[in-house]
C-alpha cells in the first residue's frame, strides 16, 4: 500500500533553451558527419545564391532613362522607367490621379478592415460595400461628369487589380449560396445548383474567357454586348464561384448534425441558423482552402490576355517587344512574379493570422 | 423567476402539456416508435427510461420536430404539430432542448450561447437578453465564465451553460435527453442538482435518462420504452420495488445490479 501525504508544488519547466549556440551545436554540430552536412549545405547555398543577390542587387543598375544606364548586373532600369505604365496601363495621363484615388481608398479599408480591433469597423464594412464600390466605379470609368475612359486603356496593375478584387468579392458569397443550395432539401434548387457547380467547374477558364469575349457576341443582338471587361468579369466570377462552393460544402458537412439540432431546438429559422451558427463555424474552418481559391483566382486573372486585356502580366511582356528594351526578358519576368507573389504571400499571411484570431479552441 | 411555470400547484391541474396520440415513426422499414400515447400535464416531471434502441430519444425529438413523425398527432400546449414552419418555429420556442453532447456553439462565448436565441427568435433587446442570461447563469452557478468559449469548460461546465441557455427562451417545457450520459462521474452531480432545482421549482420536464437516483427522487412518473412501445408507466416508488412486466424487471435487474 501506498500513501503520499506530501504534495509535490508546481516546478517551472526546465528551460530547453540554452541561447542560440547551444542550439546550433546540438541541431546542426552534433557529430562529425553533421558538422561535414552542414558545411556543405553551407557551401552549396553560398555558392548558389552569391550569384543571384549580386545580379539582382549589388551589380543591379536602378535609374536611368534607357538602356545605356545598365552595365552588368540585373537592369531595373527597364523596370523603374516604364512603371508608370505597368501600373495604368493606358489610362490617360492626366487622369491617373482617379485611379490613384481608388489605391489609396482601397490601401486605407485594407488598414481599417484587417487589423483585429479597430474603431467602427462595422462602418467601414457599409463603407467598403457601397460607397466604395459605386466611387470607383465612377472615378475608373468616368460618367457624373467625370471623363469616360474606355475600359480597353486599362491595364498593368490597376486592371489586375480589379479583376481579382470584383473576384475575389463576388465569388464569395455567390460561392456560400450555391453551396448552400447544393445541400438544399429542394430538389430543383439543388438540382440547378449542382448542375452550375459541375458545368463551370468542368470548363477550363481560358475557354470560359474566350466564350465571353468571342462567342457571347455572335449569340446576342449586337446592341445588348456589353463591354469586353465585364463580360470577362462575369466569366472569372461564375467560374470561381464554382469553386468556392465546393470549398465551402466542405466546411458545410464537417458540422456536426448537433449544431444544426440546438439551433433548430431554440426556435431558428434556415437563414437565421445559417447566418448566425453554421457558417461562421463552416467558413472560420476553410480559411486555408478560401485562400486558396483566392490566391488561384488572383494568378489566373492574367489569363486574361488571351481575349486582349492588357493586366500586369501581359503589359510587361508588351514591354519586352519594345525594340528599345529588347533582352530584359529575364528583369520583366521577375518583376511581374515578384509583384503577384507579393500579393498572394500577402493574403496567405492575412489568412493565417485570422485563423488564430478565430480560432476558438474548440471543435463543436 | 421563473414566471410562466412557477406553480407547483398546476401539477396537480388537467392541463394537458404534451399529447401525443397514436405516434408512430418509422426509419426506411424501421418501426422504432409504435402508438405511442401520451399526456404530460403542466408541471409534470417525467422520466423515460428504456435499453438503447428503444426509441426514447426518438420520442422526445418527434416532440420539437427534429425527427419527423409518419402518423398520429402531436399537440403542444394546443397547438398540433405539422408540417407548417410557423408552427414548427412556435412550438420550438416554447419547448427547450438539452443534448447529450451539449451542443454549444464553440465559436460564440458563453453568455452569446444564452443570448444568441433570445435576440434573434424573441427580439428580445441585446442588454435585456444579456441581464437575463447572467441572472441563469448565477442559477446554474457558472456566471463566472460568462465571457469564455465553450472550449474552455469542463463537460459539467458546458451542460449547465446548455440548460441555461434553454432556459434563456422562457421555455413551458424542458427536453432532457441523457443529459449525464457524455460527463465524467464526478461532474454528473453537479448537472443533475441544477436539474433537481429546475424539477423543484415546478417546471414540466421529460428526461431520457439512466439516473435511477435523479428518477426516485424528483419524478411524477416513470415511463419505460422497450422496441418503441411504452411497456410500463408508474409512479417511481411502484415502477422501481414492484415493476409489473418482465421486460421492465429484466431492466431494471439490469441496471440496478452493480
Amino acid at each position: 500500500m501506498i500513501v503520499n501525504e506530501n504534495p509535490v508544488a508546481a516546478r517551472p519547466a526546465p528551460a530547453s533553451n540554452r541561447g542560440i549556440w547551444g542550439w546550433m551545436r546540438q541541431k546542426l554540430f552534433s557529430s562529425p558527419a553533421n558538422t561535414v552536412l552542414t558545411v556543405v549545405t553551407g557551401w552549396l547555398l553560398y555558392i548558389g545564391l552569391t550569384p543571384v543577390i549580386s545580379w539582382s542587387f549589388i551589380e543591379a543598375d536602378w535609374f536611368g532613362s534607357d538602356r545605356s544606364a545598365c552595365d552588368g548586373g540585373a537592369c531595373w532600369v527597364f523596370i523603374t522607367a516604364r512603371i508608370e505604365q505597368f501600373i495604368y496601363g493606358f489610362y490617360p495621363e492626366d487622369l491617373r490621379w482617379r485611379v490613384d484615388l481608388v489605391f489609396l481608398q482601397t490601401g486605407l479599408l485594407l488598414l481599417w478592415l484587417m487589423p483585429q480591433s479597430m474603431p467602427g469597423k462595422k462602418w467601414g464594412v457599409i463603407y467598403a460595400l457601397s460607397i466604395f464600390p459605386i466611387s470607383s466605379f465612377f472615378l475608373l470609368s468616368g460618367g457624373l461628369g467625370l471623363e469616360m475612359v474606355d475600359t480597353h486603356k486599362w491595364g498593368g496593375l490597376m486592371l489586375t487589380l480589379v479583376l481579382a478584387l470584383v473576384g475575389i468579392v463576388a465569388a464569395l458569397p455567390f460561392g456560400v449560396l450555391l453551396a448552400l443550395g447544393r445541400r438544399s432539401e429542394m430538389p430543383v434548387i439543388r438540382f440547378f445548383c449542382t448542375t452550375f457547380i459541375e458545368v463551370w467547374r468542368g470548363v477550363p477558364l481560358i475557354t470560359v474567357l474566350f466564350m465571353a469575349s468571342v462567342m457571347l457576341p455572335l449569340f446576342v443582338p449586337e446592341e445588348v454586348v456589353f463591354d469586353k471587361l465585364v463580360r470577362a468579369l462575369i466569366g472569372i466570377v461564375m467560374f470561381q464561384s464554382a469553386y468556392m462552393a465546393e470549398v465551402v460544402r466542405g466546411g458545410l458537412q464537417a458540422i456536426p448534425r448537433g449544431q444544426y439540432e440546438a439551433a433548430a431546438a431554440m426556435g431558428l429559422g434556415y437563414w437565421k441558423m445559417m447566418r448566425l451558427v453554421i457558417l461562421p463555424q463552416a467558413l472560420k474552418m476553410v480559411i486555408p482552402g478560401i485562400v486558396n481559391t483566392f490566391i488561384a483566382l488572383f494568378k489566373d486573372t492574367s489569363l486574361v490576355l488571351i481575349i486582349g486585356l492588357f493586366d500586369l502580366l501581359a503589359i510587361v511582356q508588351a514591354g519586352l517587344a519594345d525594340p528599345k528594351w529588347l533582352g530584359f526578358a529575364i528583369e520583366g519576368y521577375v518583376f511581374a512574379g515578384f509583384v503577384f507573389w507579393f500579393f498572394c504571400f500577402s493574403m496567405s499571411r492575412y489568412s493565417q493570422s485570422l485563423e488564430k484570431r478565430l480560432n476558438t479552441g474548440h471543435k463543436a | 423567476m421563473m414566471t410562466s411555470v412557477n406553480n407547483a400547484e398546476m401539477a396537480g391541474s388537467d392541463s394537458a402539456m404534451i399529447e401525443l396520440r397514436k405516434l408512430n415513426k418509422w426509419y426506411g422499414d424501421f418501426h422504432v416508435l409504435r402508438d405511442i400515447d401520451l399526456t404530460v400535464r403542466k408541471g409534470e416531471r417525467i422520466v423515460i427510461c428504456g435499453p438503447s434502441g428503444s426509441g426514447k430519444s426518438t420520442m422526445i425529438r418527434c416532440i420539437n420536430r427534429l425527427e419527423e413523425h409518419q402518423q398520429g398527432d402531436i399537440i403542444i400546449n394546443g397547438r398540433e404539430m405539422t408540417n407548417d414552419l410557423k408552427d414548427i418555429e412556435q412550438v420550438r420556442m416554447e419547448v427547450g432542448m438539452v443534448f447529450q453532447h451539449f451542443n454549444l456553439f464553440p465559436h460564440l462565448t458563453v453568455l452569446e450561447n444564452c443570448t444568441l436565441a433570445p435576440i434573434w427568435v424573441r427580439k428580445q433587446p441585446r442588454k435585456e437578453a444579456e441581464a437575463i442570461a447572467m441572472q441563469y447563469l448565477e442559477r446554474v452557478r457558472i456566471p463566472d465564465q460568462a465571457d469564455k468559449y465553450p472550449g474552455q469548460l469542463s463537460g459539467g461546465q458546458q451542460q449547465r451553460v446548455a440548460i441555461a441557455r434553454s432556459l434563456c427562451m422562457n421555455p413551458q417545457v424542458m427536453l432532457f435527453d441523457e443529459p449525464t450520459s457524455a460527463l465524467d462521474p464526478e461532474m454528473i452531480k453537479e448537472v443533475l442538482d441544477v436539474m433537481v432545482e429546475l424539477a423543484n421549482e415546478g417546471m414540466t420536464m421529460l428526461c431520457v435518462t439512466h439516473e435511477m437516483g435523479f428518477a426516485k427522487t424528483v419524478a411524477d412518473r416513470v415511463i419505460f420504452m422497450d422496441e418503441g412501445q411504452i411497456v410500463e408507466e408508474n409512479e417511481p416508488e411502484s415502477f422501481f420495488n414492484n415493476p409489473q412486466s418482465e421486460r421492465t424487471k429484466l431492466f431494471l435487474s439490469q441496471i440496478l445490479q452493480h
